[in-house]
């Protein structure tokens, strides 16, 4: 972490000038071949702030597969239909190990490392797919491969790294933010009671990993079997129902703790930092393919005899799009350096990568429908689609006002001696 | 990913701390840098020179360029080590950025080897001083549509006309100047670029007063200047290409918009005391700051990205494009809050009133020219639209018309010289 703390202050000369054609800037760093020095600036030590060539090619390769197994039809069929997800998608996705990429080989993972889930989710959500991959893996498997057992860990883990078990997570009980004092639900002596709503994928799930109180009020993790006697699940009409949400009710349904016992609030929003960077690769995702769209659209679509992508009112607003994604994109970039190392910066990096990606994805989203104008507003065209999913997103483990106040807490704490 | 320095940065960064420990002083605030940007007198003028002298003895002054023109043919990555570390440390800078930056450059490019030896190191030593003349009154956003004239008169040409925004002419030993020498050619085809010796007959140089009350800037005004034709660079009406060059190298010299960030509204924040309490548990304020720590952040990790890119023989992403397009207004933004929460003595400048020295009450007054120079943010956003995303460029009514022919506004004559 040498570089990180320093601030880099660039040589800005107040040249008080600007010009007309200015690919300097903009392509900033490609070498200038007139000028020898371009030579040296490419070369030197290695800063190592980017994914591997390897997971590149697995980026690459996931991209091409979803292009074709998950295009925005997929999405679709799923928000428009009885079907609670594309199974036939997720059979696939868990044949290339793709859900196992984190979970280590001892528990039937693949053990790319979370880079690697990194670099799929953000694919995953520049797809829309319509699989249960946050709720089972970004949640579910990591509260089990942090919190459970070692016989909870070989029950579990391998069944879900295969997509043969489908796992997720039960912390909402209706309106609010994440939050100890909101948790009604109780367990006590291996009992489940209480009412979970909206749980992600709470339909097609196994198994879920369930926030309750226990008999002395302490808040703990616990896994309930959700085939077992006692659970009833009732879909729950959302504004994207291309991913399924539920509501849950437990009538002393069978629970067992996870791990040792309660772990308290502090494991519950040490998963949500986690989850949010891989949510928030998702989110990047999901604004570049907005971004894409827009841009597509825009070439295409005349208007007073011109492209409307000539007028700077949309130019504009299409680069305001791709700053806010590239912003975006490197917060979660740090994100994946402090998953991949479990850095002591994670929990301020989770909340700096989850605002950034919020606000990216749901600018890109509405500004998507914009820049279509009327047609982007019909069922027909698919800007609906990543509107809906964009605000799903953002609400999902925490609304921005949450994480932003989380960030803030945790800048708080940074400084203290 | 990683952040560490490998073996050779490590070594590297070792020589220039212990380099800077023995010829300057360790800073013992932020706000010094920032005061350290201008120079206000000849006193400071010679201790920059000083300081210069010093750096290029030790091989510091310009460490990516070739050794035969007393660089040390350094890597990018040494010349970001060596800008990281002198930040921390009180010294002189804003004095010969742009000579070095961009105008060397230019020459080094269209000069030929005899000249090389003459300008270059006495600039690199900080012995002579170089200042570019580019905007004009009526050529900014629009540098094309320059009209400062010259004209052929034996083997010399004779300048006429007024250039406005010089960093540092007012100390500027020699200067590059782009002119028209076509007024009949379509207009980028009419221009010539020059260099100078700015205590020529005819040139008069005029500070400018900016709403900041400093005057970094300057109008410069050519009369019957001549200029021999061996000072020439690139062919006659070949002007816009060597200006391209010459901003080309700017792309080293973009960075961050200085004064208050991240950082500093949030330590003011946690002093200042609201009507409800301290002004860091508000919500609203907590928001702020949320927003902005991402932007620093997202700026910062996007410059890792770049330098990763670098390192790797890459070329890097055109991402390296938004920095100045988010800080710049993010400076005016923090300026204004951090008056904002001072509440009704916000306006108030007397250092013993405003915290903080008063230094975002002086960063709200200089703020606007950040979002104009070096590429306004609306030229930034045309660029990122054009260059980065692919949109078609604006059309452009003046192309392809001979330059005397052009439309001008009551905006655009030629002010009285």
């Amino acid at each position: 972490m040498s570089y990180s703390d320093r601030v880099w202050v660039a040589a800005a000369p107040l040249a008080f000038r600007v010009s007309g054609h200015r690919p300097v800037i903009a392509l900033g760093w490609l070498p200038n071949p007139q000028y020898d020095n371009a030579v040296h600036f490419l070369k030197g030590p290695p800063m190592n702030f980017d994914f591997s060539d390897d997971l590149k090619l697995l980026r690459d390769q996931a991209r091409r597969f979803l292009r074709e197994h998950s295009p925005p039809k997929a999405a679709r069929q799923v928000l428009e239909g009885e079907a609670t997800y594309d199974e036939k998608l997720w059979k696939a996705i868990s044949q290339m190990g793709w859900l196992g990429a984190a979970i280590p080989e001892e528990f039937g993972g693949a053990g790319i490392g979370y880079e690697g889930l990194c670099v799929l989710a953000e694919e995953l959500g520049a797809a829309l797919a319509p699989v249960p991959v946050s709720s089972s893996i970004y949640l579910a498997a990591e509260a089990i491969l942090h919190g459970g057992s070692d016989a909870q860990k070989q029950a579990w883990l391998p069944k879900i790294a295969t997509g043969e078990r489908i796992g997720t997570f039960a912390l909402a009980e209706g309106q609010g933010n994440p939050d100890p004092a909101r948790i009604k639900a109780t367990v006590k002596a291996g009992r489940l009671k209480g009412c979970k709503l909206p749980v992600p994928d709470g339909e097609i799930a196994d198994v879920a990993v369930v926030v309750a109180k226990g008999p002395d009020g302490g808040v703990g993790l616990h896994l309930v079997d959700l085939t077992a006697p006692g659970v009833t699940r009732e879909r729950l009409k959302t504004i994207d129902p291309s991913r399924n949400h539920a509501r849950l009710v437990f009538a002393e349904a069978a629970a067992e703790p996870l791990g040792g016992g309660a772990p308290g609030w502090e494991a519950v929003q040490a998963l949500l930092d986690r989850a949010a960077i891989l949510l928030a690769f998702e989110q990047v995702g999901g604004a570049q393919a907005c971004l894409d769209t827009a841009k597509t659209y825009a070439m295409e679509r005349y208007a007073f005899g011109r492209p409307i992508g000539s007028f700077q009112a949309i130019k504009h607003k299409l680069a305001d799009i791709y700053i806010a994604t590239e912003l975006a994109r490197s917060n979660a970039y740090y994100g994946a350096w402090a998953i991949a190392t479990d850095a002591a910066q994670l929990p301020v990096a989770a909340a700096a990568a989850r605002v950034s990606a919020t606000d990216a994805f749901e600018r890109a989203s509405k500004e998507n429908i914009q820049t279509h104008g009327g047609m982007g507003f019909t069922w027909e065209a698919d800007c609906h689609l990543y509107y809906r999913r964009a605000k799903l997103l953002s609400l999902t483990i925490g609304s921005p006002p949450f994480w932003k106040n989380r960030l803030i807490d945790q800048l708080e704490l940074r400084n203290e001696p | 990913m990683d952040f560490n320095d490998s073996a050779g940065e490590a070594a590297f960064r070792a020589e220039v701390r212990t380099f800077l420990d023995r010829n300057a002083e360790r800073k013992t605030g932020k706000r010094q840098v920032f005061r350290g940007r201008y120079v206000a007198d000849a006193d400071g003028l010679r201790r920059a020179k000083e300081w210069q002298a010093r750096k290029a003895e030790a091989g510091f002054a310009a460490i990516t360029w070739p050794t035969q023109w007393g660089g040390r043919s350094g890597t990018a990555m040494e010349q970001v080590i060596y800008n990281q570390e002198e930040a921390d440390y009180s010294v002189p800078r804003g004095v010969f950025e742009i000579g070095l930056g961009m105008c060397i450059p230019t020459m080094m490019t269209y000069g030929t080897p005899e000249r090389h030896g003459r300008y270059v190191k006495p600039a690199l030593r900080g012995e002579e001083i170089w200042c570019q003349l580019f905007s004009e009154p009526a050529a900014g956003s629009d540098l094309a549509g320059l009209r400062t004239r010259a004209e052929r008169d034996g083997d010399d040409w004779v300048i006429n006309g007024q250039k406005i925004w010089t960093s540092g002419a007012h100390f500027a030993d020699y200067g590059i100047i782009v002119t028209r020498t076509d007024p009949n050619a379509p207009k980028h085809q009419g221009l010539t670029f020059f260099y100078l010796d700015m205590r020529s007959k005819g040139i008069e140089v005029r500070r400018i007063k900016q709403i900041s009350g400093l005057s970094n800037f300057n109008e410069v005004f050519f009369t019957d200047v001549r200029v021999p034709d061996s000072q020439r660079l690139g062919k006659v009406g070949d002007g816009w290409k060597v200006s391209l060059t010459t901003l080309m190298n700017e792309r080293l010299a973009v960075g961050e918009a200085p004064g208050p960030d991240f950082e500093d509204i949030f330590a003011l924040a946690r002093s200042l005391e609201l009507d409800d309490g301290p002004a860091i548990r508000n919500p609203a304020v907590r928001e702020k700051l949320a927003d902005w720590y991402v932007k620093t952040q997202g700026l910062k990790f996007t410059r890792f990205r770049t330098m990763t890119a670098l390192s790797r023989g890459q070329t890097p992403g055109p991402e390296a494009s938004i920095t100045k397009a988010v800080s710049a207004s993010k400076l005016q933004e923090i300026a204004s809050f951090g008056m904002d929460l001072a509440g009704m003595a916000g306006g108030v400048m007397d250092a013993d009133v405003a915290p903080m020295e008063a230094w975002f009450q002086e960063a709200l007054l200089y703020a606007p020219g950040m979002r104009i120079a070096g590429g306004s943010d609306e030229i930034l956003r045309n660029i990122i639209a054009e260059r980065v995303l692919g949109l078609p460029a604006d059309i452009r009514v003046d192309k392809d018309l001979p330059f005397n022919q052009l439309p001008t506004g009551p905006r655009s004559a030629r002010r009285a010289g």
